[in-house]
């Protein structure tokens, strides 16, 4: 059994919340690059130029890269072998979140309540995933999401027969829709299989891995290339100006389900698809 | 295409001469609002009261500044997407309102009154608000202290870059094929 203090948590979740503003992980800076570099609408480079421009004042001056700092969402894995000290662990990450969107000059962006929508001011709640696993570690994902494309995600409640045609329309009808609403180029989670909750969970899960790797799944992976070409077709582009850069990459992620179902979640996430982890 | 340097008040005069896909770069004052300001101002007309700000001529920017740090005069300021504020939106353009700044894409309703007003739409660039705010010279919130971000703020702007997505012909830049 090992110990984790509570004051672990609150420390690296605020230390995650100010760097993931203001710094983007290396796998989104190597896809702004390569989309630049790709680009052939002059409108779209220009896009691009000042995309990159724009994430280096954010480092530099410490501004953050989008005004919409996101509601924070947290990936928990704790291992079951870790025992935690000193108090309570969610309220631990949700000090974490308080303390580094007050300190870091982030935006509160979260309500109270969905219908009376006063400003909780301190932009807690997060929005808390756990999950027990092996071993003495708890690792960490911060995914802080912005709503612009946050609203423009679907779930769709398919049926077997759809097949994968159906997911296919699935994905490009929610990224058609999407257009220039959610800030592309986007990075598109999709979820399929398990439940109507589950799948909404694996296309969020979908978007914290790494731009530019793909599923282990050959099936998936196939899937992933197909749409990314298919979705960069559409010539929406950077902005929506135009552009043969709609999408850094499609992650899907897959799950068992029942008989009677086949469940398509598609999370759009714009350009500042911002997901750090640490392990503690 | 063209690259146009325009000032405030946006006057008729100037509209008229704005097209769909135009980079535009805008100096003077513009006002901030967005959801909750937006629907703050739509109760105060229902019931015949004053608006904190004249609609005349004027340019709101659909957009919430993340906190300044000290010395400095705000945040990120980048655009919110502007649909969330199409429901609004006619109603202050027949007043007079003669620009919005924003992001994404525009109902009928709106198109008609952007019409309708000589109006124009621009949308600046999403999730560049750490460079957007470089263009941003003065800050000061005039109304709805209480909302906090939602604030409606007066802004000093020079050179903002935007480009027009829906001009007073209806041309929209969203639409090109």
């Amino acid at each position: 059994m090992r110990e984790i203090s509570v004051n672990d948590i609150i420390k690296n979740v605020s230390e995650m919340c100010i760097e993931i503003n203001h710094h983007l992980s290396e796998d989104m800076q190597k896809a702004y690059k390569k989309a630049y570099d790709n680009e052939d609408s002059e409108i779209g480079k220009k896009i691009l130029c000042q995309l990159q421009e724009n994430m280096k004042i954010a480092e530099e001056d410490m501004i953050p890269i989008c005004q919409d700092t996101g509601m924070a969402v947290i990936f928990a894995d704790i291992g079951q072998e870790v025992h935690i000290s000193d108090g309570n662990l969610t309220n631990a990450i949700n000090e974490g979140v308080r303390k580094g969107y007050v300190e870091g000059y982030l935006r509160k962006s979260v309500v109270k309540d969905p219908i009376i929508r006063e400003n909780t001011n301190d932009n807690t709640p997060a929005v808390i995933h756990y999950n027990i696993v092996e071993g003495d570690k708890i690792t960490i994902t911060l995914a802080p999401k912005g709503f612009g494309s946050e609203n423009m995600s679907k779930v769709y409640m398919l049926k077997p027969a759809d097949g994968i045609d159906g997911v296919k329309n699935a994905i490009l009808s929610a990224v058609k829709d999407a257009g220039p609403n959610a800030c592309p180029p986007m990075v598109v989670g999709v979820g399929i299989g398990g439940t109507f909750e589950k799948c909404a969970l694996l296309a969020k899960k979908a978007l914290t891995r790494k731009v530019g790797t793909n599923s282990e799944i050959e099936y998936v992976k196939e899937l992933e290339q197909e749409m990314l070409k298919k979705i960069n077709e559409l010539n929406i582009g950077p902005a929506g100006l135009g552009g043969k850069n709609t999408a850094f990459a499609v992650n899907i992620e897959t799950f068992p389900t029942h008989i009677a179902g086949l469940p398509v979640a598609v999370n759009i996430c714009c350009h500042v698809n911002r997901h750090v982890t640490r392990e503690i | 295409m063209m690259d146009r340097y325009i000032n405030t008040p946006l006057t008729e005069e100037i509209t008229k001469d704005l097209h769909a896909g135009d980079f535009v770069y805008i100096t003077g004052i513009i006002y901030t609002a967005r959801d909750a300001a937006h629907k703050r101002m739509a109760e105060t007309l229902e019931n015949k009261g004053k608006l904190p700000i004249n609609m005349k001529d004027n340019i709101i920017y659909y957009m919430g500044p993340s906190p300044a740090r000290e010395g400095r005069v705000i945040g990120s300021a980048g655009p919110t997407t502007a649909s969330r504020m199409d429901k609004y939106a006619p109603k202050l353009l027949d007043l007079g309102l003669k620009g919005m700044i924003g992001k994404g894409k525009r109902s009928n309703e709106v198109i008609e009154a952007i019409k309708r007003n000589n109006s124009v739409y621009f949308a600046a660039i999403g999730g560049a608000g750490a460079l957007l705010s470089k263009s941003i010279k003065d800050s000061k919130v005039i109304a709805y202290d209480d909302l906090g971000t939602e604030a409606i703020r007066e802004l000093k702007v020079e050179n903002f870059p935007a480009v027009v997505v829906i001009d007073n012909q209806g041309n929209n830049l969203y639409e090109r094929d």
